[in-house]
């Protein structure tokens, strides 16, 4: 690797200060640094070693968790394209349906977001941060399959120049990035972003014959408004066998946002988060908890069908379980203490349902859920560190 | 009541390179010198010899305007060669070239029946004429102690576990009789107690155990445990108003031989590890001790970094550098100056991580002994990962939000959030693990010195 490190060698007095291109130094340094660790060494006073772990291979594992839900979300893609126009398809079909749908968001998305990162290091003179790395494979995850390019575009740029820029950049943004950009585009563009004919990518075919291309979410909504039967039922009475039932929910084989179908995807995140201790566990099982609480609750008043679904549907239908496993434990908008990670997880499972359940114009919770609790836990933690400042000041006064 | 605690959360650094039990006599360095940059809280420093002078073991060579009583003093006799300068004219070293024979300037002797009815202010008096005094650390800030207060309780803790630290039992061997009679005298400075903090995991040496007069409190857990201030925020935590003092067992060992033997005896035994020395020894000296004898011929390549102290807290100084005033350990490992191609990407085993992140393997294997260089494994980035500095410091302290109200220089929080319990050494884990690679400990001394001064 030594001649590439000497072409980059040879390209650096460019950059550097009274260089042609000195206005783009942080671009070149971003590129370098994605190569080749840099040789800085410790400061000569303090910690003369270092950890080997960096915010770059941080946020790549979490890149890694998410690519089990990327694969099986363009997998789904095809997979859901294909029933719904009726034709027998291979593996190989499906996937590459998927792929054809899924690269050029993906692709958008990092480009978009990407652009505007370069242009604020360049203007604020900071390097460039890693955090895109995630947001930019979060957000063509929870979007439907059909959303436009140009909306994937201007809701990255609007979520990454307004959620992020707007506050100093990483570490400093309140609202998590990657659900600023979908809810922006959901208010912005409700016709693209929600109702029955979005979450299944059609092409030019026309669907066959009793096609509905309405999420779990909907379904459960429908059951409840009409009445008649159970959330279950309504489940078991799909236009497409077995679509809805508890073990296809839990796979993930149903019409939804790219990523967010397979609980079981989202799982495997979870426990590459949790082995490597870069998520924390506390807020995914809280997540999950609250969601069940809340679900329990709802079968105790009972007043419609959706009230009385079993609360284990809860984690498998929506967006539940990829929210609590990658939106819920962004470091930088959850809560920062120990003890408040337990409770801002809990509430956020809680509001999902609460969301889902009672409000009518909105069917999927986890997104307000996770934004609500976003600018609530700054107020979660202020309570536990004033709890830790009134130990020590209890211990004084004794 | 003699306490035990045990502690959970930490991490222990193992590396490569621990010195040896043996103890070679035969390096004799030419230079000494008194670095007033190992004295925190020194803040005017007034010199009272010029080159050329000769001076003994334990004459004055200066002292600080702002505390005129206490006095630094040689540690060894000879004629101060050079006084080195800094920027504005900032004192950095005062160089003494060593006579051949120590000549020890006299102080007053007792016999060990009198060591009893020794005052208070005599022992003071003593004490901050000969040189000891800046061996006691006042907590909060970490600082010199003023002789004028009186602390509530002075904190001793008779193990070090940092990495590759010396063996205090070990260096300290046969001293048994001085160390007691230390622990006697200053008993005298505190109307409360004096705590004697040893290791429960490792077996301690009746230098320890059988001495008299002392609450012996034991400590169990990684480091840092042996970190005097995690021991007393477990004993007797520091308050607003509150001071403490603290001590090394070797310094309790100089006590009592200053009140024995009427000398000021800067005589130390430190060790020189990492894993970059070619035979990890211990050495017998004086404080303050040249070193390049003792790293002569005694280094596996060039690029490497010296360090007075351990590699968590130590600092860096050159081959022809100084021993510090507070250390018995210079660590010397490699320079890690050198690009890595996909550093941030590849699965690596030899790097030591707190972290499991991607590829980071240590964790499978924790008590391999690691070969680890000065590169920072990357760069400086914002406070991204939450709940780290938490897992690496057994404190009921929140070091994330107590290092943000330092950057933003919130005063109330600041004190609010415990910063009269920490000095560097107690957050150096947090700086180790720390994924944005932030200078956690000068952050620190920086919210210290802003509270000093308000």
């Amino acid at each position: 690797m030594k001649f590439v490190k000497d072409i980059l060698d040879k390209q650096r007095p460019m950059f550097q200060k009274g260089g042609r291109f000195e206005k783009f130094y942080y671009l070149f340094e971003a590129g370098e640094t994605f190569m080749f660790t840099p040789d800085h060494t410790t400061d000569s006073k303090g910690a003369q070693i270092r950890d080997a772990v960096d915010l770059k291979r941080l946020m790549m594992t979490v890149v890694i968790a998410m690519i089990p839900c990327l694969i099986y979300g363009m997998w789904n893609v095809g997979h859901q394209h294909f029933i719904a126009t009726g034709e027998v398809a291979s593996l190989g079909q499906k996937l590459w349906v998927g792929v054809y749908v899924v690269l050029p968001m993906l692709l958008v998305s990092y480009g978009a977001g990407g652009l505007v990162e370069v242009i604020f290091g360049i203007i604020r003179k900071h390097p460039i941060n890693e955090g895109f790395l995630v947001t930019g494979m979060l957000i063509p995850l929870v979007l439907p399959p059909t959303t436009p390019l140009w909306q994937i575009a201007l809701g990255t740029i609007f979520a990454v120049v307004i959620a992020k820029e707007a506050f100093g950049g990483t570490g400093m943004n309140v609202l998590n990035i990657a659900m600023t950009a979908r809810a922006f585009l959901y208010f912005a563009y409700p016709a693209q972003m929600s109702g029955e004919n979005v979450w299944t990518y059609l092409g030019d075919a026309t669907p066959v014959e009793g096609y509905s291309g309405a999420t779990s979410l909907a379904v459960a909504y429908n059951a409840s408004v009409e009445g008649t039967h159970t959330v279950v039922a309504a489940m078991g009475d799909s236009w497409y066998a077995n679509l809805y039932d508890f073990k296809n929910l839990f796979l993930g084989a149903i019409p939804g946002s790219v990523g967010e179908t397979s609980v079981l995807m989202a799982l495997i995140g979870a426990a590459i988060l949790i082995v490597t201790e870069v998520g924390s566990w506390k807020i995914i099982f809280s997540v999950f908890g609250g969601a069940l609480f809340m679900g329990y609750l709802f079968n105790l008043f009972g007043l419609n069908a959706f009230m009385e679904m079993p609360p284990h549907y809860h984690l498998v239908i929506g967006g539940l379980a990829f929210g609590a496993v990658f939106m819920a434990t962004d470091p930088v908008t959850a809560a920062h203490t120990e003890r408040g990670k337990w409770i801002y997880g809990f509430l956020i499972g809680v509001l999902t349902v609460l969301i889902r359940v009672v409000n009518p114009a909105y069917p999927e919770g986890i997104m307000l859920a996770v934004l609500l609790m976003n600018v609530f836990a700054p107020l979660i933690d202020f309570y536990v560190v004033q709890a830790n400042k009134k130990r020590r000041l209890k211990r004084a006064t004794i | 009541m003699s306490k035990f605690v045990k502690l959970k959360k930490g991490f222990n650094i193992k590396l490569v390179g621990a010195a040896k039990k043996e103890i070679v006599d035969s390096v004799h360095p030419e230079t000494f010198a008194l670095k007033p940059s190992d004295f925190l809280g020194m803040e005017r420093p007034k010199l009272l010899v010029s080159e050329g002078d000769n001076v003994k073991a334990g004459s004055p060579l200066l002292f600080d305007k702002t505390k005129p009583d206490v006095l630094y003093t040689a540690p060894v006799s000879g004629e101060v060669v050079e006084i080195k300068r800094g920027e504005k004219r900032r004192l950095l070293e005062i160089r003494i070239l060593a006579d051949k024979q120590i000549q020890y300037q006299p102080f007053d002797k007792y016999t060990i029946s009198e060591i009893n009815n020794i005052s208070k202010d005599q022992i003071l008096k003593q004490l901050v004429t000969c040189g000891i005094w800046p061996k006691f650390i006042q907590r909060p800030y970490g600082i010199i102690a003023n002789p004028q207060d009186s602390p509530k309780a002075i904190f001793i803790s008779a193990f070090d576990s940092h990495p590759l630290a010396p063996d205090l039992d070990f260096i300290l061997k046969g001293q048994d009789q001085y160390f007691q009679t230390g622990l006697d005298l200053i008993k005298k400075l505190t109307p409360g107690k004096v705590h004697l903090n040893v290791d429960s995991d490792a077996e301690v040496s009746p230098l320890f155990s059988a001495v008299r007069g002392v609450e012996i409190n034991k400590f169990s857990g990684p480091h840092p445990s042996g970190n005097v201030g995690v021991q007393i925020h477990h004993l007797d935590p520091i308050n607003k108003g509150e001071v403490a003092w603290t001590l090394s067992p070797y310094a309790v060992v100089q006590i009592g031989k200053l009140f024995l033997e009427g000398v000021y005896d800067a005589s130390k035994i430190f060790a020189v590890a990492g894993s970059s020395v070619k035979e990890p020894r211990y050495y017998r000296t004086y404080d303050g001790a040249c070193i390049d004898k003792f790293i002569k011929d005694n280094l596996q390549h060039e690029n490497v970094r010296f360090i007075s102290g351990n590699v968590l807290t130590g600092e860096r100084i050159a081959s022809t550098g100084y021993l510090g005033f507070y250390h018995h350990l210079i660590t010397v490992i490699t320079e890690g100056d050198y690009h890595e191609f996909l550093g941030w990407l590849k699965p690596t085993s030899s790097k030591l991580s707190f972290h499991r992140a991607l590829g980071l393997m240590s964790f499978m294997n924790r008590n391999k002994e690691y070969d680890l260089d000065t590169n920072t494994c990357g760069e400086e980035r914002a406070f991204v990962q939450t709940g780290v500095f938490e897992r690496v410091t057994p404190m009921d302290i929140l070091p994330t939000h107590l290092i943000k109200a330092i950057m933003a220089e919130d005063y109330d929080d600041m004190e609010t959030l415990g910063i009269y319990e920490v000095v560097e050494e107690d957050l150096a884990l947090c700086e180790f693990v720390d994924v944005s690679k932030h200078n956690i400990q000068s952050i620190l001394r920086q919210g210290i010195d802003l509270m000093i001064h308000s």
